[in-house]
């Protein structure tokens, strides 16, 4: 047995966007152990819930984090929709279907930057996010915003986009399609990124559901689920098979990542040719009384919201349950075992988003 | 150290924000805004850093290494508070965890507003600030001669 | 399309043995979640067998001991810990116990009412 040492890393590292605390306990250069510290983002956000009503709630909500943004303003909408009993309009669930999939897209783009970032191939990362920024304005051209949108409301949403907008941003993503070929050849046979990547932080399957792995990282382990599938939105119209890999390692989930933006532009061609006309929200007047539980597939995973009000203007609680939270499990076990040099890629193939985690 | 402003180099911390701010930082870095016109680097190490670029609120786990990571840096050295969180805590600002802005730990130089802030307003802020740091810059060397 | 979900409030005492059930049915778990009501709280435990979508609810008291279920699933010590910490829930036996510095919060159990 080699000299046991305990290796601090983080909160700032240059790998990391964002702060987390890993303690890794080392074993000459094996990890044997890590125990996470998060709380460097920790703001207590679900607390403002006591002091605004729950439309002005929508603000905080979806500050959660910035970029899944948009579907935490979603679920929050989503749930209280239930407890309301009212119906978005089937052109507002189209709208929402098409910016969830624009949000997928720019969070995956943005994940593929940071991981070549991480094994130093400084020029996809530049590559990756100079197509993300044409998302970006996408998103600038239909909501007014580049990361908080704010364009859900409890009913619908609140702005729509015409055909020709529409129509544009099908050629656009075609054109970005093609552009993301080429791009996706370089990290699924590139040696470098394979080198880093294969046979690199095993998820075995059972290990996938006894932690609790969801999104991408249990994709990557051959579990066929995708929240899309329950038909929120207009998810229900539309048809796309889940994309899985039974490689169970890093590199199966940068794949599964791969197809999955893929996927998401399909998606968007699908309801961009099916999306009806008509009304994109309803009115909900008057105060909510009840519980709710709604569940969505985020860029990261399946996130859970759970509402809870008592017939006053202010909610009881509103909790959301995000996927690095849960993925933080899966992580500490790919960890262990695993080679010193390889904790900051294994930390980004969860996709981390910490000021969710904490909110 | 003729001319420091050419080439700064830039850290950026993540206190306790979104994360909307912090893509925008870095958005700013890559192709299309391109900061790396100015000369600027983004470097993970403080004690490389000219220019301190934090975003989010202050929250009581993260203060000891915003003051940390500043007192780190070397003099010259200028702080730029990006996103409104950064300036007065923002949409948070009454967040049982969240203790303020930026200044309540550290000098703040240049305040860029914004939720988030957009990158043309970011670069505009860093520009602002390598005003400030040439100004500092001059500072200690005429207070370096005149010790002489 | 809306989904379907059950609910079922169950005793303190038959949570381990919910948890259990569900671990030996391949079931993920998927969220644990406090509530604070006056006096004590009300603890709901979701799990998810493939897209089936199921909840247990525990209402407890405020001084009430609930047993950890951390050793039937790892995942559940965050949950855990976050619920001891914001809202003061007493939690039993946790394999992995952050002593109320997960969050590192200067406020006292925030959440509690």
């Amino acid at each position: 047995m080699g000299k046991r040492s305990v290796v601090p890393f983080g909160p700032q590292h240059p790998v990391l966007p964002e702060p987390i605390h890993l303690d890794l306990v080392l074993e000459d250069e094996k990890v044997v152990e890590a125990i996470p510290s998060i709380g460097f983002i920790h703001r207590g956000l679900e607390k403002l819930i006591e002091k605004r009503d729950y439309n002005d709630y929508m603000y905080v909500i979806e500050r959660i984090c910035g970029i899944c943004s948009y579907m935490h303003g979603m679920g929050y909408c989503e749930g209280l929709e239930r407890i309301f009993d009212v119906e978005v309009p089937d052109r507002g669930k189209y709208l929402r279907t098409i910016w969830c999939e624009m949000s997928r897209l720019h969070s995956h783009m943005l994940w593929l930057g940071l991981l070549a970032d991480a094994f130093g191939f400084e020029a996809l990362f530049y590559q990756c996010w100079r197509m993300r920024e044409k998302i970006l304005d996408m998103f600038e051209a239909s909501t007014g915003g580049r990361v908080i949108f704010s364009v859900n409301k409890i009913g619908g949403v609140l702005k729509d986009m015409d055909k020709n907008m529409l129509e544009s941003f099908v050629k656009e993503f075609d054109a970005m399609e093609e552009e993301l070929k080429r791009l996706s050849d370089v990290f699924l046979t590139d040696y470098t990124v394979t080198s880093r990547l294969k046979n690199v932080g095993i998820l075995s399957k059972e290990d996938a559901i006894l932690t609790g792995a969801v999104g991408p990282m249990m994709r990557a382990s051959g579990i066929a689920i995708d929240t899309r599938k329950l038909g929120y939105a207009a998810y229900g119209d539309i048809d796309f098979d889940i994309i899985t890999s039974n490689a169970c390692d890093s590199f199966a989930r940068c794949e599964v990542r791969i197809g999955e933006l893929f996927q998401s532009f399909n998606i968007i061609r699908q309801a961009v040719k099916q999306i009806p006309d008509g009304d994109i929200a309803v009115t909900v007047k008057g105060n909510p009384s009840g519980e709710a539980f709604v569940r969505l597939e985020q860029p990261r995973g399946e996130a859970i919201y759970y509402i809870k009000a008592n017939g006053t203007k202010n909610l009881d609680r509103a909790r959301v349950r995000t996927p690095t939270f849960t993925n933080l499990t899966p992580l500490v076990k790919i960890l262990q075992g695993c080679d010193y040099a390889d904790v900051p890629i294994l930390v980004l193939t969860i996709d981390p988003c910490i000021s969710c985690t904490e909110r | 150290m003729a001319k420091l402003s050419k080439s700064p180099w830039i850290m950026h911390y993540d206190g306790s924000s979104c994360n909307g701010c912090d893509i925008e930082v870095l958005a700013c870095l890559t192709p299309v805004y391109d900061v790396e016109r100015f000369g600027i680097i983004n470097t993970g190490n403080p004690k490389h850093a000219d220019i301190l670029l934090i975003t989010g609120g202050i929250n009581t786990q993260n203060k000891p290494v915003v003051e940390q990571i500043y007192s780190q840096m070397p003099n010259p050295k200028v702080v730029v508070a990006v996103g409104i969180c950064a300036c007065n805590g923002g949409v948070f600002k009454e967040c049982y965890n969240i203790l303020g802005g930026a200044d309540q730990v550290i000098p703040v130089d240049v305040y860029v507003p914004g939720c988030a802030a957009r990158p043309e307003s970011i670069i505009d802020g860093v520009v602002k600030a390598l005003d400030i740091l040439e100004k500092k810059q001059a500072e200690m060397e005429n207070k370096a001669s005149s010790e002489e | 399309m809306r989904e379907n979900y059950e609910l079922t409030v169950i005793d303190c005492s038959e949570l381990a043995g919910c948890a259990l059930n569900m671990r030996r049915e391949n079931a993920r778990l998927v969220q644990i979640c406090a509530v604070s009501i006056p006096d004590g709280y009300e603890l709901s435990y979701s799990f998810a067998k493939e897209y089936e979508f199921i909840n247990y609810r525990i209402v407890i008291n405020e001084n009430d001991k609930v047993v950890s279920i951390g050793d039937i699933y790892p995942g559940a010590v965050f949950y855990e810990n976050e619920m001891k910490e914001l809202f003061g829930v007493n939690i039993e036996s946790m394999y992995l116990d952050y002593n109320n510095k997960l969050y590192k919060i200067e406020t006292e159990t925030p959440f509690k009412k």
